[in-house]
């Protein structure tokens, strides 16, 4: 069986043997002189490196498989319940031609995608151009419900619907549950420095930046995907930036609090969150102990201000210093400019 | 059990509710809340006050260029006048809808069926347009074949002004009344194809049209 990509950033990646680095521009990640080599390969063509004429030959490529394939194989981004449609939204044009040519129509999709109505269909594709790529719609939508009809022209004989749990329902009634509102829009990742600056194959997975640093630690098992709940600067961007309001950096901290009781992290580090967890609570206890360390952590800094490396971590000082703090505690100093405050009104 | 039962009844258990299948009960509470259709929110300018100026100004931001005629006879003309304008061929595949035209009148080479790959330009009406997005709605029928926006580099599109819409939740209402179910494919297209796929450059025409032409009859 000869399985073709049709989306262009998924036909390059088919061509390269790559994973996507990003759900809605899954070949961000390659040049164009890249492409053209893929494409030389491919196609056995001049060597394009003008992306109009690329697009244009990929097209031409496509188009015959568009015409010959006996089965198309698409996703759905929602399943409308009311009419037991599935639908397709693209910008290129491909899922249509997928839908429509073959003569068995094929979808997979996740059980999570299931709406009420064609209403809230409209609701939420307000939504997901919008916040994947900036336009207030996509250009090709297509719902589809049933087969070819007698007297049709176009449309497929055979539609088979597969709905995928793989693990989706484990999220029902959990702590990560409004994980399933997500609409595969991207505008977490988008919006996230660590994604901007690793990109998308360091998650590991299908799912990168902020959404895939919850969802593919569920799919996959907490223990096989432990850094990726904690590669995260918690900056809050990415709940601002998503259309469905999910508190991404909440469920991130509930995944970090779920490897904590399940002892998933080093004996080290849970250690030290347990000595911190004991003397945060005490108030007492944490003004002593902060204290000596800020005046510790200042004498070490030396001279220069600088700490060049810190026993037992000496990680975090390997590649780079780190700034001496200046001695007082932010309790202490707070404490002082209140009294000199209440002295200068005296 | 199967997977399906399986996948319910975990569904069921962790929403606390008992068995695989719903009970009447909740079945009845679905269909009610389906049957309200209730529209969610809307942004301010979907109801806007000039929705032909509304559609025209979306079609423009899409990349779809747009001409208004006074009735079908201008229709020809006006498609001459683009295809010339763009040194395009004045030939066309179109939905027979539009067969009776005077297309000869026009020099225009009119073929009564559905486009294929072969084809330069395919023309189709639309069910509705929707002012909102500028977008046009095309429904499955023997004589709407939905390839014929699809696999010409030029689609051109006739939109009767009176079938144009604010949104697409009066699309939907529209439907229910006239048609009833969906038919197997509502297609929305909104401008020509286009991909960014490549070091993020924007390319109009992927796999479909490089080209969409509106023709607005007042
Ligand atoms: S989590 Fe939100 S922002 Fe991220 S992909 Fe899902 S819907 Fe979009």
């Amino acid at each position: 069986m000869q399985v073709v990509e049709t989306d262009l950033g998924e036909y390059i990646l088919q061509l390269a043997h790559e994973p996507p680095s990003h759900i809605v521009a899954p070949a961000v990640h390659k040049s164009k002189e890249q492409v053209a080599d893929l494409f030389v390969a491919a196609h056995g063509k001049p060597r394009l490196t003008d992306i109009p004429a690329m697009t244009r030959e990929a097209r031409e490529a496509l188009r015959e498989h568009f015409l010959t394939a006996d089965m198309g194989v698409s996703g759905s981004n929602f399943v409308i319940a009311e009419t037991g449609t599935t639908l397709t939204v693209t910008n290129e044009g491909n899922a249509d031609m997928v839908t429509t040519l073959p003569r068995i129509h094929c979808v997979i999709t996740g059980v999570e995608k299931v709406i009420g109505t064609l209403e809230d269909f409209a609701t939420l594709i307000r939504l997901l151009p919008r916040s994947a790529i900036g336009q207030t719609i996509a250009n090709y939508l297509t719902l589809t419900t049933g087969v070819k009809m007698p007297g049709d022209v176009d449309g497929p004989e055979q539609m088979h619907i597969v709905l995928v749990d793989a693990g989706r329902t484990k999220l029902v009634g959990s702590d990560l549950q409004e994980m399933l509102r997500c609409i595969r829009c991207g505008a977490c990742m988008n919006h996230c420095p660590v994604y901007q600056n690793v990109g998308g194959h360091a998650y590991g997975w299908v799912y990168p930046g902020p959404m895939g640093s919850i969802l593919t630690p569920v799919y996959v098992g907490l223990e096989n995907a432990g850094d990726l709940p904690n590669a995260a600067t918690f900056c809050g961007e990415c709940a601002v930036a998503c259309p469905v309001k999910i508190p991404l950096p909440d469920l991130m901290r509930k995944l970090r609090e779920q490897q904590f009781d399940r002892k998933l992290r080093p004996w080290a580090e849970r250690m030290a969150i347990a000595a911190w967890g004991f003397a945060v609570t005490r108030p007492g206890l944490y003004a002593l102990l902060s204290g000596a360390g800020a005046r510790i952590a200042k004498w070490m800094g030396g001279r220069d201000g600088l700490i060049h490396s810190l026993p037992g971590i000496d990680g975090w000082t390997k590649g780079r210093d780190m700034p001496a703090p200046e001695g007082k505690t932010f309790r202490e100093l707070y404490r002082r400019r209140r009294d000199s405050a209440a002295d200068g009104a005296r | 059990m199967g997977a399906r039962e399986n996948i319910l009844a975990r569904i069921r258990k962790a929403q606390g509710r008992p068995g695989v299948e719903p009970t009447e009960q909740e079945r009845a509470l679905v269909r009610e809340a389906v049957a309200r259709h209730e529209v969610g929110p809307q942004p301010p300018f979907a109801h806007a006050p000039d929705r032909l100026a509304q559609f025209r100004r979306e079609c423009e931001r899409l990349g779809t260029t747009h001409a208004t005629v006074a009735s079908d006879g201008g229709i020809p003309a006006e498609i001459a006048r683009y295809l010339d304008e763009g040194g395009l061929e004045r030939r066309l595949a179109g939905w027979h809808e539009f067969a009776g035209l005077d297309w000869d009148g026009a020099g225009i080479a009119f073929d009564d069926r559905p486009a294929t790959s072969q084809d330069r330009t395919g023309l189709t009406g639309c069910f509705c347009a929707i002012a909102e997005t500028g977008t046009t709605l095309l429904l499955s029928a023997p004589e709407s074949p939905k390839l014929t926006a699809l696999l010409p580099e030029t689609h051109l599109c006739i939109v009767r002004a009176a079938r144009l819409l604010d949104t697409m939740e009066d699309a939907f209402a529209l439907l229910r009344r006239e048609v009833g179910e969906p038919p197997r494919s509502v297609f929305f297209v909104s401008g020509p194809s286009r991909t960014a796929d490549i070091e993020q450059t924007i390319v109009i025409g992927a796999h479909g049209p490089y080209r969409v032409h509106v023709v607005i009859v007042a």
